[in-house]
């Protein structure tokens, strides 16, 4: 009795997930390399552990993350957890700027200098603290869009300040910003216009397969079967579909139609995208409840009035989380429009493989993650609030 | 219905015939090649790379399962009460993670091969399962879990008599998910030397052969709807026979 009594508050004074986190960090604080530094792009990487790396900050840094790894280590309140994470999480993030621009020799312009798997773990583990804090405060969703926009500012104050420029994956950024944001923004356009596009198109046979429920089982079953060809696949046999267009029908390669290019990429992931708006309209009509469109009905309503102000207002957070989930799907899917030359972040990740440059897939990947999140925290958000709106 | 079945059948026969005797089906495939380049694949015979791509596919989702559902028992429990909120959090996060993302990052720490691929479709194919799995376990009646209290059973005999029978349909469900989704996944793992359908997809874009592509797709998207029907027939089985012990608990204790 008497140990279970002294062992009780003990556990009560550490946080579970505290313990799993401080273990992480400190083995990769100590234990792991903080920067790998190679003489040139592709040979394999030195380890330097953070003390070997005089910008990092030495001991006071060390001290610093040690300490936070101690507080994460006990039950404090969801906030304390939260800005001990994001501190030493924007420390981290310093640190190793810094601490790469220390080791560079001045004027070498061919050595590289990547994060280490030290810097990964301390970064993984603070993030799930982060999100640990998150989890447990609750935010509503305007909260959790301003939480957004803090990181989002900065992050985009540590790259305009340069802290990170001596970084590999900034200096594959360096040698080819034109082509970066070339990119990026045909990545934006096939991600964010192959959403469109899919809405222009899916609500309206949506409303069709929910008014005639013979349609419905055969178009779902189609879209549904075209879920199942893997993307390489549809990309590539859209190749030639679009060649013959762009060649034979007049003005197509005026629009950009050809066989090589956007255009196959566009339209697979158009491809993809329909399902999810189809079905998740479907959903949300059927789930408006019957009194509501009876009483519009007994209102002297005609079948399109009552479709346009009462059952698509109703069913709009569930076609919401369809454009949810076809814009994250379509974010990451069309890195693959790299591998057909269809442009997008995908070039990045595939020469990057290539060329077993890893600085270059995080310059690829790095952002087309980074997309997704926001996109998937920001749709979250949005339909949160529209369902309050309704309620 | 019937239609549907003798449909499926018919997949499944040419799905087959394709696998073990490709060189058959290439009068069907010659109109789509170009300069007299070989309508069918013959560098890696089909079978051998069907095999190997279900094989990577069943290892990944296996691994995936065990682990996911370990540690969804493990968070619902009082012992893991404090890993709830950020576990639903990180599957929630972790979905929105492109797959070939997961796999690029892959290779710098496992290599080239098949290694990173079967990392990749390990690590994007726990999210549904987790997520599943968790939603099941946490979603059960309140009155199903006070009736297997009171009637005098322990945490580990509810969880295995009463929770894990009734949350099976779900987490089949989200097995399901992560099987079809692993099963396209895998044919991106052909860009960093998996062995796979997607070797025969990518040889085909290489070299301009709209066969090789089509053929790699059929077979990769025909797999996948044939074990997407196959497990939906399971989970409905599954669903009527945990149904019926669901009543069957509910007469005994009444």
């Amino acid at each position: 009795m008497i140990a279970i009594r002294f062992l009780s508050p003990v556990q009560q004074r550490f946080d579970k997930l505290g313990v799993v986190i401080a273990a992480l960090g400190l083995f990769a604080l100590y234990a792991q390399p903080f920067l790998a530094s190679r003489a040139n792009r592709i040979v394999p990487g030195e380890p330097l552990m953070i003390w070997q790396a005089p910008g990092a900050g030495g001991w006071p840094m060390m001290a610093a993350l040690t300490i936070a790894f101690g507080v994460l280590l006990f039950r404090t309140a969801p906030i304390v957890r939260l800005g001990t994470a994001s501190a030493a999480l924007l420390g981290l993030a310093i640190a190793v700027g810094l601490g790469a621009s220390s080791v560079l020799s001045p004027g070498d312009s061919f050595a590289r200098i990547s994060p280490g798997s030290g810097f990964w773990l301390m970064g993984f583990a603070l993030a799930l603290a982060a999100t640990d804090g998150l989890a447990r405060l609750r935010l509503g969703p305007v909260a959790r869009l301003g939480v957004l926009v803090a990181v989002i500012v900065a992050v985009v104050a540590i790259l305009a300040s340069g802290i990170w420029d001596d970084l590999a994956a900034m200096r594959e950024y360096q040698s080819r910003s034109a082509a970066f944001w070339r990119e990026l923004n045909t990545h934006l356009f096939l991600a964010f216009g192959a959403v469109g596009a899919a809405i222009v198109v899916g609500v309206p046979v949506g409303i069709v397969c929910y008014s005639l429920p013979k349609v419905r089982g055969a178009v779902l079953g189609v879209l549904n079967i075209v879920q199942t060809i893997p993307s390489i696949a549809l990309f590539g046999l859209l190749i030639a579909p679009m060649a013959w267009i762009g060649a034979n029908i007049p003005g197509a390669s005026a629009l950009g139609i050809a066989g090589i290019g956007v255009a196959p990429a566009f339209v697979a992931l158009f491809a993809y995208s329909l399902l999810p708006m189809v079905s998740n309209t479907v959903v949300g009509l059927e789930g408006v409840p019957r009194d509501a469109s009876e009483a519009a009905r007994g209102m002297g309503m005609t079948g399109a009035q009552r479709m346009a102000e009462i059952l698509l207002p109703l069913a709009f957070p569930v076609i919401l989380t369809g454009i949810r989930i076809v814009l994250v799907q379509n974010i990451g899917l069309a890195v693959i429009a790299g591998l057909i030359g269809g442009g997008g972040l995908g070039i990045f990740v595939f020469q990057g493989i290539a060329q077993t440059a890893m600085p270059l897939v995080l310059l690829g990947a790095i952002p087309a993650v980074a997309m997704a999140f926001t996109a998937a925290i920001i749709l979250d958000a949005g339909v949160e609030l529209s369902r309050k709106g309704i309620a | 219905m019937r239609i549907v079945l003798v449909l499926r059948l018919i997949v499944l026969a040419l799905l087959v015939a394709f696998i073990i005797a490709p060189q058959g089906f290439a009068p069907l495939f010659a109109p789509l090649t170009r300069f007299d380049a070989p309508p069918i694949y013959t560098q890696t015979s089909i079978l051998s790379l069907t095999l190997s791509h279900l094989g990577i596919v069943a290892v990944a989702t296996l691994a995936a399962t065990v682990i996911a559902v370990g540690f969804a028992i493990l968070v619902t429990r009082p012992f893991g009460e404090e890993f709830l909120p950020l576990s639903r959090a990180v599957a929630n996060i972790g979905q929105t993670f492109p797959p070939v993302a997961v796999l690029a990052l892959a290779v710098p720490v496992l290599g080239f091969g098949t290694g990173p691929t079967l990392v990749a479709l390990f690590l994007y194919g726990l999210l549904p399962i987790f997520e599943n799995a968790l939603t099941a376990l946490t979603g059960l009646s309140p009155a199903v879990r006070e009736a297997a209290r009171g009637s005098g059973m322990t945490g580990w005999q509810r969880l295995v008599q009463v929770e894990l029978p009734l949350a099976f349909p779900v987490i089949l469900a989200g097995i399901r998910l992560s099987a079809v989704i692993s099963l396209s996944t895998a044919t991106i793992g052909s860009t960093v030397a998996a062995r796979t359908l997607g070797e025969v997809i990518i040889a085909g874009l290489l070299s301009g052969n709209t066969a090789f592509v089509l053929q790699g797709g059929l077979v990769v998207g025909a797999l996948a709807v044939l074990i997407h029907d196959g497990f939906v027939a399971f989970e409905s089985l599954v669903t009527r026979r945990t149904g019926g012990a669901a009543r069957d608990f509910e007469t005994s204790v009444s």
